[in-house]
């Protein structure tokens, strides 16, 4: 195809892209240089019968002209990436000066807001997303052998945690594991403690999102799965059989070397959409004791009645690099097999 | 299954169906369960007494004459006039599925069709894009749309929706088109086709399937969004899922929880029908990535 004809057809969704999406990163990358304004404040007196009071206010007419003149607010350059709430190198500095052991600075450091949403974010990726490839793949194996006539309705109930929205599925299970609510009810009739509940303490509020993470994400995998196990080929299992092969023997030397690509298929698809948890938190309230990097990035656009660009950009940019990060061992492998093609 | 060699020992039966069973509640009773409650009030959904009161409702049935009451349904879709959310999901979902599906098909085509080295880069970027997360750009766009004063209106969200779908929907009908032989453009070009005309006279009949695919993912993501909703309109004149979480922040009181349980089961029964009829085209789209690897 012509280069005159691949543009014509792909430029309104290149257009959509460039505008929506790569200019917007560009955007945040500026915005993470600037700071809001200072407050302009006057000092007015006031004289009365009972001699004179100086109050200090904030000049609005001013503060309104200097946000017109500059939107984005006042330069300050890599200042914000630095500060206390984003890498907080003067505090880390400081943590290792002053502290003893290791166990205090990790503890110190996990104070710190940003390290705080780092550390939760690529727990949470880390953890779940080899959980959701185990339990999928088990749900996978044991369902491909029920009866043909039960598979339908297993898969239509299977599919539901994973398209119903995060924030509807989070906050479904968050009224369940109320202390009022059957499961939270039920764990405290279990462990003889009427006051335990799962939304106290952080550990505990952890275990809860994580568990959420693989409930939703199972069926994904569960899917990939199942339909690998449709196309192994037959003959091969056959043969695995004739030489005696038990069945753990089979599903271990046959069934799990050929599902293999499908299961990096799913490990990639799981470290995207784990890095970026976001709504649960707010489904499940838990931003008191786990944050992720979204979730700061959320609370500063949404902080009281002005907006922390500044801060909300910088977060951005960091998780940018996150991203790229994580996805720079794809990038290098689908390089060497596309140079390879060509 | 006649062969005996492959007949299952008895335990082994006996955990695999225990283990579907195990996994049938997990996924479905949640949903279930609270479609049941949002028939009751709020002293029986989260009973103080007994779980048992959940599913029979005598504080229901003290308060409102049955076991059943429609009372948390009215307050959320009238008093909370939950309706006009729905209106506004409604027209940005439509809106996003056709106008994401025309971008995608025309530009997933020329990626399919054109042999050049650049298409590889645009798909790594396009992989790239995929994978940010939603909120980093949309703390790219507040400024320059407050300054444009294009924030809060219905069309400007449906655009950005639109253009965060599209890398995922590129890849999408990428795939779906490599599948679809080059004969068949090529052939209705000999016959005297345009390069536009061949595409839609012969290959977009054939790949229905791909299309409606690919819509359903378009429809699932605009439906479910919540970060970029949330952020772009206003709270008078928003969609489903962050009416739904405006119904926590602002109802605590005795009752009103009840409105967010009803809105909930509201957002969560047209999945279950999309799932219902669409079962087929879902588990073929979630797998169609995958083939490639």
């Amino acid at each position: 195809m012509p280069h005159r004809t691949f543009l014509a057809f792909i430029w309104p969704s290149l257009l959509a892209m460039i505008l929506f999406i790569a200019i917007p990163i560009i955007s945040v990358a500026y915005q993470s240089l600037y700071i809001e304004h200072e407050q302009i404040l006057v000092t007015s007196e006031n004289c009365g019968p009972f001699g004179c009071t100086s109050s200090v206010s904030v000049d609005r007419a001013a503060m309104a002209r200097l946000v017109e003149e500059q939107p984005a607010g006042r330069y300050n350059g890599l200042g914000t990436y630095t500060n206390a709430s984003h890498l907080a190198t003067d505090e880390i500095a400081a943590i290792v000066a002053s502290s003893e052991n290791f166990n205090e600075i990790r503890n110190r450091i996990m104070n710190l807001p940003f390290y705080k949403a780092l550390i939760f974010t690529l727990a949470y990726t880390f953890i779940v997303t080899p959980l959701v490839i185990v339990l999928g793949f088990v749900i996978a194996v044991v369902v491909n052998s029920i009866p043909q006539m039960l598979k339908g309705p297993v898969i239509f109930f299977s599919l539901l945690p994973m398209l119903v929205t995060p924030l509807v599925g989070s906050l479904v299970l968050f009224w369940m594991i109320d202390s009022r609510g059957i499961i939270g009810a039920g764990l405290q009739a279990l462990f003889g403690d009427p006051t335990l509940s799962l939304k106290a303490s952080p550990m505990l509020t952890w275990v809860t999102l994580f568990v959420y993470g693989v409930w939703h994400s199972a069926p994904f995998a569960f899917v990939v799965f199942y339909a690998g196990l449709q196309t192994v080929p037959t003959d091969t299992l056959e043969s695995a059989m004739v030489d005696g092969a038990s069945r753990w023997e089979r599903i271990r030397f046959v069934v799990m070397p050929y599902l293999l690509p499908l299961a990096s298929f799913i490990a990639l698809m799981q470290l995207m959409d784990n890095f970026r948890i976001f709504e649960p938190i707010i489904g499940f309230s838990a931003a008191a004791s786990a944050t992720s990097l979204s979730y700061l990035i959320y609370s500063d656009l949404r902080a009281g009645n002005s907006p922390l660009f500044g801060s909300a950009a910088a977060t951005s940019m960091l998780t940018i690099i996150g991203v790229i990060i994580l996805l720079l061992p794809v990038l290098h492998r689908n390089w060497r097999e596309f140079s390879r093609k060509v | 299954m006649s062969n005996p060699s492959q007949r299952k020992p008895l335990p082994l039966a006996v955990l695999s169906t225990g283990f579907v069973i195990f996994w049938l509640i997990v996924a479905a009773f949640p949903f279930l369960w609270t479609m049941w409650g949002s028939f009751k009030v709020e002293g029986d959904f989260f009973s103080r007494v007994n779980w048992v009161n959940a599913i029979t409702g005598p504080i229901t049935e003290r308060q409102t004459g049955s076991p059943f009451t429609d009372a948390g349904y009215e307050g959320a879709w009238i008093a909370q006039e939950f309706w006009r959310a729905v209106v506004n999901t409604a027209i940005v979902t439509v809106s996003v599925v056709v106008i994401s599906l025309t971008l995608g098909t025309l530009g997933g085509y020329a990626l399919a069709r054109s042999g050049f080295k650049y298409t590889f880069w645009l798909l790594m970027a396009a992989l790239v894009f995929r994978a940010m997360p939603h909120v980093t750009l949309v703390s790219g766009y507040l400024l320059p749309f407050f300054e444009l004063n294009i924030w809060g209106f219905l069309p400007t969200t449906i655009i950005v929706l639109v253009a965060i779908n599209q890398p995922f929907t590129l890849w999408m009908l990428h795939s779906f088109f490599l599948s679809i032989p080059k004969d068949l453009d090529e052939s209705a070009m000999v016959d005297g086709c345009t390069r536009f005309q061949a595409f839609r006279l012969a290959v977009i009949p054939v790949m229905w399937p791909g299309v409606v695919t690919t819509g359903l993912f378009s429809f699932l993501l605009a439906y479910n969004d919540f970060t970029v909703t949330s952020m772009l309109l206003t709270q008078e004149n928003t969609t489903m899922i962050p009416k739904i979480n405006s119904f926590l922040g602002s109802t605590q009181e005795e009752g009103k929880v009840m409105y967010a349980v009803a809105a909930v089961v509201s957002a969560i029964v047209p999945l279950f029908a999309l799932i219902l009829f669409f079962q087929r085209q879902i588990v073929s789209g979630l797998t169609a990535g995958a083939v490639k690897g």
